[in-house]
């Protein structure tokens, strides 16, 4: 790690303010990304503006048809909130199955999906469900969010502060993990509701994706067969020391017909 | 004396699961790592690395670094060869078929001239905080002219390759052979059957949980060099340190190895750290710190296996094995690590013949200079890549002669009545029983039953398979005059110090060395048990050549089998002179006095002195035979092993593929091992049960990767599959014995069992998985994407014909 300067903001305003007058701060909210990639010296920001003081960003609520989770909201919250439970309860299941317990307890939902992994888990159910992400200067819709390989819509000096979820009215997730990382090396997140029927593709490609296919199938007919014929083409995959594109391809189908058997 | 109480006193001796009772600190965190050891003044070191696999280095500038805050110093290949620094030792000596000796070119501490591989040290950096020393290395500026890197054996051995070494060109350690050439290609030209079988042996990352670390300390006031190092084998790091690289004699170089968090042979080998740290040390008159961090681990401590063979059996009609010829290239990485060349020779070769009776067997290894981190011994060191190929071999057999592979196992078995057994590939087993492991693993394994579990596997649409292993390895290296003359240039005897203090209580000083098996348990129970002394009133020292008389150190199965034999002959000569004394006291002669328990009794007679009235006598002489014994009750034994031993077993896995995903699952593993006399049931199993937990790592998680350039791919957590909990199956530890003939104790060694007789146990099983697949072999790691696509391939290739 190199040496920074350290800020604990309480509000998003002086959050962003802090932000905003230097161009090398970055914001740290659970750390189980920032701090592994500091203490490996591949990042050098001269300042770190911590998250953790700030009321705003915390806390799970319904309204209406939605549930709204703060950033600031750790994975280990979601997959125990009896709000999320009764829902979304793929969020709660996607959240019991990110990392291991040390990472639960830490990480949390606005830097994940700020973050945007190719490999993480939230940007699927971002996608998958159509949620909203509200920021410090707007709302995002998610299929304007995710931009590419660990870019987002957000501006250096923007936060994530909520995400917005509409309550689905099925909705299923499944993954393959790497068997090394324990990261998605292929998922779906599939879902049905007032977003229109949804399938999100994480792991396979360099940022999350919609797969039209198999929206259109799932659209038509709510089953398993619907996508089980269904090929993702593996030319803009992700090929590794623990898969070729063909068979992330191949993964994408396995998960999505998954994913539907999960959503009932 | 009134020895009623006795029964109630838990028995702890040979045979007892005696808690560990070292597992007490070590659970608490009470350990003492060399990492939690603090000298005064103490300095930290931080090493600039060769981000290249194979590079000059044209220059090397250190001068602004050197006006980083807190550097205290900055040194360079430069500056060791300016102070005629020494390579680390190989140690030992391979000859060629022709009878040259291997290429042997040194491996410098730091790198003078040339990088070999991505990690090679170039420039060591020394601070007052770990923190600087990193922040100068950033700023030492090193222009290197990049050249080829060469990250594998098929790219090092092509006709136009570099030489990663001017002193080996072809990049060739050396081309060695054993065995009767003649007799195994008669046997070949008489064959109904030759089954042939091309395989590899994956190349492994040790990662013990504790990194290597490593500190310098020096006293300028009397010259005295200590190191205090992660080490498995103290004095033979102050032998191959003092000796050959920095020229310290032996009383001016401590050694301290304290609580060492694993090494599974990591730990073995005398690495550049060590030397460039007590160097340091001397030349800046303040101690020197380095641990490693985990990256470094990856790319710095010597990997294991990485071998490529061609294995030939040839059988007669009735499939019997009549020869066995095998050809192999094994990587020893940029340079020779210290027992590297000794790995594919002498622990792998000799060992072709397993459990059988293959009259006639012809093996022939290269080995390849890549630029690669060096490779050496690994938990099980050359065995596991032997039993692979040839538990393979014996399954692939079985398939292509349509013979049951149990049966064609027993059918070739050395029978119980054939040891000794003199194999043609210079080993004499002394004992074992192959049909009684493998009969005791068929039930315990319910094998009869499979093909039912089999089923109903496939009703839910899984493929289930079984797969068995009956192997046998060779532990506790020896005897010297042998492995000298076959090029070792250490004795492997060990050295066992049994110092009793007046009041009965016993200090063990041992050459062994513990980091996780449990010595400080099982060894105190060979001191209960001969001696007749509470538990609680032994102690084990290791670790720190300046208590420990001598000693080789802990590596291939040989604390118990060498450091145990040690310490009963010591032992035996406490009870002979303890005899003498009592025979004085109770006014008999010596011929007279038994020992038992504790008590030494004139034969006959009610006439007793306990071990503490003896002992107590022989620290205060009053009454004592002081013409003719000397005080004190302290013994001292070498023991030098008059054979190997032979551990051996049968190794069950079954499997269960998800033929959508590929993912293999280990529903059930069954190890029967003998592996001589039990002296704690419970650490044996731990032992077995964390053996068998690295060898399906092997199997179906690990590999290590490098690019096509020699850049280290595999080389964090993230990508480099250790085994989780959740890998593993339940893991069920039987034992059936067979003694050992030829040491005390009738052991043979147990820590390495696992990881070699279950990774072809499991392969076996992935095959049998994929029976309808029509496949033949499957190179581990057996992982999803690996086993998808062959599903995958086949199924389509069935779907075009
Ligand atoms: C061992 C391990 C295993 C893991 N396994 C998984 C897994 O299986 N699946 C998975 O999805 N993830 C996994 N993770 C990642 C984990 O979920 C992280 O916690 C998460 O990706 C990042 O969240 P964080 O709160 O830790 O963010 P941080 O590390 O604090 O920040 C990540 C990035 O986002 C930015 N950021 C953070 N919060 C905001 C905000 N509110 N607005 C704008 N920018 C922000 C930061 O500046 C930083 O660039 C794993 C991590 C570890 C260490």
């Amino acid at each position: 790690m190199y040496d920074f300067d350290y800020h604990k903001p309480t509000t998003v305003a002086d959050a962003v303010a802090l932000l905003a007058a230097d161009p090398d701060a970055k914001a740290v909210s659970g750390g189980h990304t920032l701090i592994p990639a500091l203490k490996h010296r591949l990042n050098k920001p001269t300042s770190l503006v911590d998250l953790s003081g700030i009321a705003e960003m915390r806390g799970i609520r319904r309204e209406g048809n939605a549930l709204i989770i703060g950033a600031f909201t750790r994975h280990a919250e979601v997959a125990s909130s009896e709000v999320v439970q009764a829902a979304i309860p793929v969020l709660s299941f996607m959240a019991a199955h990110i990392g291991d317990n040390q990472v639960r307890n830490r990480g949390t939902i606005g830097g994940s999906v700020s973050n945007n992994d190719p490999a993480a888990d939230y940007p699927a159910a971002v996608l998958g469900l159509g949620a909203i992400v509200h920021t410090s200067s707007r709302k995002i819709p998610a299929d304007e969010f995710f931009l590419g390989m660990f870019t987002t819509a957000l501006e250096p000096d923007e936060l994530l502060v909520a995400i917005e979820f509409p309550i689905p009215e099925k909705a299923g997730y499944a993954k393959m993990k790497n068997p090394a990382s324990r990261y998605v090396m292929a998922g779906a997140l599939v879902s049905k509701g007032p977003a229109g029927v949804r399938v999100a593709i994480n792991g396979a490609a360099s940022c999350v994706f919609r797969q039209a296919e198999m929206e259109a199938a799932l659209a038509a007919n709510w089953s398993p067969e619907a996508v089980a014929g269904i090929q993702q083409p593996a030319d803009d995959l992700n090929s590794d020391i623990h898969g070729s594109a063909e068979y992330r391809a191949h993964l994408v189908t396995v998960m999505a017909k998954r994913a539907v058997v999960n959503a009932g | 004396m009134d020895t009623g109480a006795e029964s109630l006193i838990p028995f702890t001796g040979i045979g007892a699961s005696v808690r560990r009772k070292e597992d007490l600190r070590f659970l608490s965190g009470r350990g003492h790592y060399t990492d939690d050891i603090s000298r005064p003044g103490q300095t930290h070191v931080w090493f600039l690395r060769s981000p290249h696999a194979h590079a000059r280095i044209v220059s090397v500038d250190t001068a602004a670094a050197a006006r980083m805050p807190g550097v205290v110093a900055i040194f360079t290949g430069a500056d060791t060869a300016a102070d005629k620094i020494g390579g680390v030792p190989c140690g030992w000596l391979i000859h060629n078929k022709d009878g040259t000796p291997m290429r042997e070119p040194p491996h410098p501490v730091l790198a003078h001239g040339k990088a070999r591989f991505v990690g090679d040290a170039v420039a060591m950096v020394i601070a007052e905080t770990r923190q600087q020393a990193r922040d100068a290395a950033e700023a030492v500026a090193v222009e290197y002219e990049v050249l080829p890197g060469l990250a594998s054996m098929a790219q090092a051995l092509a006709p136009d390759a570099p030489a990663i070494h001017e002193e080996a060109p072809g990049n060739i350690c050396y081309d060695w052979h054993i065995g009767d050439e003649a007799a195994t290609d008669a046997a070949f030209a008489r064959a109904k059957h030759v089954v042939t079988l091309e395989l590899v042996n994956n190349r492994l990352i040790p990662n013990a949980m504790e990194p290597r670390s490593a500190i310098g300390d020096y006293d300028p006031t009397t010259g005295d060099h200590t190191l205090y190092t992660t080490s498995q084998n103290p004095h033979v790091i102050r032998l191959l340190m003092g000796a050959f690289v920095l020229n310290i004699p032996e009383h001016k170089l401590r050694v301290v190895a304290p609580d060492v968090g694993g090494g599974f042979g990591s730990k073995i080998f005398h690495y550049i750290e060590e030397a460039a740290v007590t160097w340091a040390a001397a030349k800046i008159a303040r101690p020197v710190k380095w641990t490693a961090d985990r990256t470094e681990s990856f790319m710095t401590d010597a990997h294991g296996r990485d071998h490529v063979s061609v294995a030939k059996l040839a059988l007669d009609e009735h499939g019997t094995f009549l020869g066995l010829r095998v050809s192999t290239q094994a990587n020893m990485g940029a340079y020779l690590s210290t027992f590297s060349t000794s790995v594919p020779t002498y622990l792998y070769a000799t060992l072709l013949a397993g459990v059988y009776t293959t009259p006639a067997i012809y093996a022939e290894v290269k080995a390849v200079f890549t630029n690669t981190v060096p490779v050496d011994a690994y938990r099980g060191a050359g065995r596991p890549e032997a039993t692979f190929l040839l538990e393979r071999l014996v399954d692939v057999v079985a398939r292509d002669t349509g013979l049951d592979r149990l049966e064609i196992r027993r059918r070739n078995f050395i029978k119980p009545d054939q040891f000794p057994y003199q194999t043609p590939v210079a080993l004499q087993y002394d004992s074992g029983d192959y049909f009684s492991t493998l009969e005791m693993g068929l039930k315990a394994a319910d094998w009869a039953g499979f093909e039912a579990r089999r089923a109903a596997a496939a009703a839910q649409g899984k493929l289930r398979g079984i797969g068995i292993s009956t192997y046998l390895e060779a532990c506790g290296i020896a005897p010297s005059a042998v492995v000298g003359a076959l090029g070792a240039r250490a004795g492997l005897y060990e050295v066992g110090t049994i110092r009793v203090h007046p009041t009965g209580s016993v200090t063990v000083l041992t050459g062994t060395h513990s980091h996780g098996q449990g010595h400080e348990t099982t060894l105190a129970q060979l001191v209960c048990e001969q001696l007749g002394v509470p538990f609680d009133k032994v102690e084990i020292v290791h670790g720190d050549t300046a208590k420990i008389p001598f000693g080789m150190g802990t590596y291939g199965s040989r604390s118990l089998a060498v450091g145990g034999s040690a310490m009963v002959k010591a032992m035996d000569k406490i009870i002979a002179k303890a005899k003498r004394i009592a025979a004085h006291l109770m006014e008999a002669s010596v011929e007279d006095i038994e020992f038992e328990k504790g008590v030494f009794r004139v034969a006959g007679t009610d006439k007793t002195k306990a071990f503490a009235e003896i002992s107590l006598t022989a620290y205060v002489p009053h009454n004592y035979p002081i013409e003719e014994l000397e005080p004190g009750l302290e013994e001292t034994a070498f023991y030098d092993p008059k054979n190997f031993t032979y551990p051996g077993g049968c190794h069950i896995a079954e499997v269960e593929i998800e033929p959508e995903t590929g993912h293999v699952r280990m529903v059930n593993f069954t190890a029967v091992d003998d592996v001589g006399r039990v002296i704690n049931p419970m650490i044996v199993e731990g032992q077995v049960q964390g053996g068998v937990a690295q060898g399906i790592g092997q199997a179906l998680l690990e590999t290590c990767v490098y690019d096509g350039d020699g850049q280290l791919l595999s080389g964090s957590m993230m990508d480099y599959t250790l085994p989780r909990a959740d890998d593993l199956a339940p893991v069920s530890v039987a034992t059936h014995t067979t003694l050992c003939t030829h040491n005390p104790l009738g052991v043979k060694g147990c820590g390495e069992v696992g990881a070699i007789g279950s990774p072809p146990a499991v392969i076996n099983a992935v095959v049998d998985a994929l029976r309808d697949y029509d496949v033949r072999h499957v190179d581990m790691p057996a992982t999803p994407a690996k086993i998808w696509s062959i599903i995958h391939g086949n199924a389509r290739r069935v779907a075009a014909e």
